[in-house]
């Protein structure tokens, strides 16, 4: 890690998220990228998305209260950035903007599903 | 003299009078907020400071600590501090007092604060190998659509009901809304000269900050990436910090109107000796400065046309003074685009946000004077000292004491918050209990 680095270094393959952990707080990716991934039936791993430089991720923690629905894990070298649940929702209480990119981000996701699930039914 | 109904429309103007992170972090928020509600409104910055150029030129004095929450609030916001601004990621504070040492490691190992120079460095520098931090704010300001003007502003008179901004040659030019974020260290008299309002400038007092050049190497050496704190018995000092950059390292003082004396006496302490190589020359300095800090908020910091953000307006109590300059340039910001620019609006909308912080500050107060006492008590600091290492010890112990020196001394929670954890009746009765053993001897 440089000296002027900020967060912390995950190595290639390293676990950040653990689908089914309590989690509270999100990351925020400053170099690198990392892999979303589930287990699907029979155990294999299906990876869901890959996640690059300035991109969020966990940030379903920050509003509910569930267990991490996915793992995620660094794809080479990758380094990330903790936002903390309470430091972000004291913030979001005082500037409810703050929450604009994040939304965004989501809403943007939730498109890129639909138009998956849209896609998978026309395949089958 | 109010007028709610005064509008940011297409076509409007807003000037913006010094471009440090205050005036660039109003310019950055007005202009996306803008964007995303369809408006197109120009924004100008003046600001006289070349922030390419070491030294006083292109430098607005501080330490330099971008706490844990602006780097994360930030990251939110999209705005990732890069290794080429950021000169050394802080991952640990050692706390030094005269009855010894204590390391605290940051929550979950990481690297979360961020040291900066807010020029490229100081008056010596030879290879500017990082960028301002003020700089990089600027340029994304400019990204942004900004326009900077790189002129000092003379005066500010109006075209009627509307504001105008006259640098000392030149026209003066007129604007729908005028952000002033001149901070307290280079604003004349004649400047504000025109507003006819109840305008009151904060309190501040005098600080102090010395760099020393030691190089990289000999930096991860002596001081590693921890941000030392001093809690010493020395009288009207009320904070010390050695913040390690990149080729440098900052000693802060911040206290009651710091002169040579207390200087002297700070850095002749065994403590701050202890710090630096062996045999260290303490007058080899690179450059030193004493800017001014606020103690006090300004009174009404807004008009019709006119709101003061960062330090001019309000800002929090010697810690985070960047935090509470994005807090208050995002608060001026969408008050304006989403509310309106009469005084009504700032007065609804943006003054809450300056009376949260001014609250905080007075619990603030309050807490400093607790940390006075502990600095005045050799008891209160062994007890301090002794819970905090008890707790670095144990992986898995509740970091109570840790966590409270940490937010006090990094300014990355709300002082409120603070007081409270103090008040948590597991962290009293551990202090009282190593209060008890101070005082016994057991
Ligand atoms: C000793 C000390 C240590 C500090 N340490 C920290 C720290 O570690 N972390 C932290 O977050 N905060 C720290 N602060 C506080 C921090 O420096 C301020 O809160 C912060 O700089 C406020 O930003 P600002 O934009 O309001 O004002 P400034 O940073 O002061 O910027 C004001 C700008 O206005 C320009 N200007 C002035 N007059 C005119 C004019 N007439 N025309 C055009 N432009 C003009 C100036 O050139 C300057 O660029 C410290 C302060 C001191 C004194």
């Amino acid at each position: 890690m440089a000296i002027g680095d900020l967060g912390k270094v995950y190595q290639d393959g390293e676990e950040i998220i653990c689908e089914g952990e309590q989690g509270n707080c999100m990351f925020v990716i400053q170099a690198g990228e990392v892999e979303v991934i589930i287990a699907g039936e029979g155990g294999q791993e299906i990876r869901l998305a890959v996640r690059r430089e300035g991109e969020f991720f966990g940030e379903m923690a920050i509003f509910d209260r569930d267990v991490r629905s996915a793992t995620v894990r660094a794809l080479g070298e990758a380094r990330v950035l903790t936002v903390d649940k309470k430091n972000f929702m004291r913030r979001v209480h005082e500037d409810p903007s703050l929450a604009f990119r994040l939304v965004e981000t989501m809403s943007r996701r939730i498109r890129e599903l639909g138009e998956e699930v849209a896609r998978l039914q026309k395949a089958e | 003299m109010t007028d709610k109904g005064l509008q940011l429309d297409d076509g409007s103007r807003v000037g913006v009078i010094g471009g440090g992170p205050a005036g660039s972090f109003f310019s950055i928020f007005l202009l996306d907020l803008a964007e995303r509600m369809g408006v197109d409104i120009q924004v100008d910055i003046y600001e006289p400071r070349d922030y390419t150029r070491p030294g006083p030129v292109g430098c607005n004095m501080c330490g330099g600590i971008i706490s844990e929450s602006l780097v994360q609030n930030l990251a939110a916001e999209g705005i990732n501090l890069p290794p080429t601004v950021v000169q050394r990621g802080i991952d640990s504070y050692m706390l030094h007092m005269d009855v010894g040492s204590v390391r605290i490691e940051t929550p979950l190992q990481e690297s979360r604060i961020g040291a900066v120079y807010r020029g490229p460095g100081p008056r010596d520098l030879k290879e500017i190998k990082w960028g301002s931090f003020d700089g990089f704010l600027q340029n994304l300001a400019i990204e942004k659509g900004a326009n900077v003007i790189n002129q000092r502003v003379d005066e500010i008179l109006w075209a009627g009901d509307l504001p105008q901004i006259k640098i000392r040659k030149g026209e003066p030019h007129t604007y729908d809304l005028v952000t002033i974020s001149v901070g307290v260290n280079s604003a004349s008299r004649k400047l504000l000269a025109n507003l006819n309002f109840d305008y009151e400038p904060p309190k501040t007092t005098k600080t102090f900050i010395q760099e020393y050049y030691l190089g990289e190497e000999k930096i991860q050496e002596v001081m590693g990436s921890s941000m030392h704190v001093f809690l010493l018995d020395l009288p009207r000092l009320e904070f010390a910090a050695i913040i390690p950059k990149g080729d440098y390292v900052s000693v802060c003082l911040l206290g009651e109107d710091i002169d040579k004396e207390l200087i002297a006496n700070f850095m002749s302490s065994t403590e701050v000796q202890n710090v630096f190589p062996p045999a260290w020359d303490f007058d080899a300095r690179s450059c030193n400065c004493s800017p001014r800090i606020n103690i006090s908020g300004a009174r009404q910091p807004y008009d019709d046309r006119i709101v003061f953000i960062g330090d001019s307006g309000v800002t929090r109590l010697y810690k985070d003074g960047i935090g509470a300059a994005y807090r208050t340039a995002k608060s001026a910001a969408t008050t304006a685009v989403l509310q309106g620019i009469s005084a009504e609006d700032f007065k609804e909308h943006y003054w809450p946000a300056c009376r949260k912080i001014e609250i905080d500050n007075m619990i603030g107060q309050m807490m400093f004077m607790v940390t006075r006492i502990i600095q005045g008590q050799q008891i209160a600091r062994q007890a301090v000292l002794r819970m905090t290492a008890n707790e670095q010890k144990k992986a898995d112990s509740k970091k109570r004491m840790s966590m409270v020196l940490w937010d006090m001394f990094t300014g990355s929670a709300p002082y409120r918050d603070i007081f409270i954890r103090t008040l948590n009746p597991a962290f009293l009765a551990r202090l009282v209990g190593d209060l008890a053993i101070s005082v016994t001897g057991r």
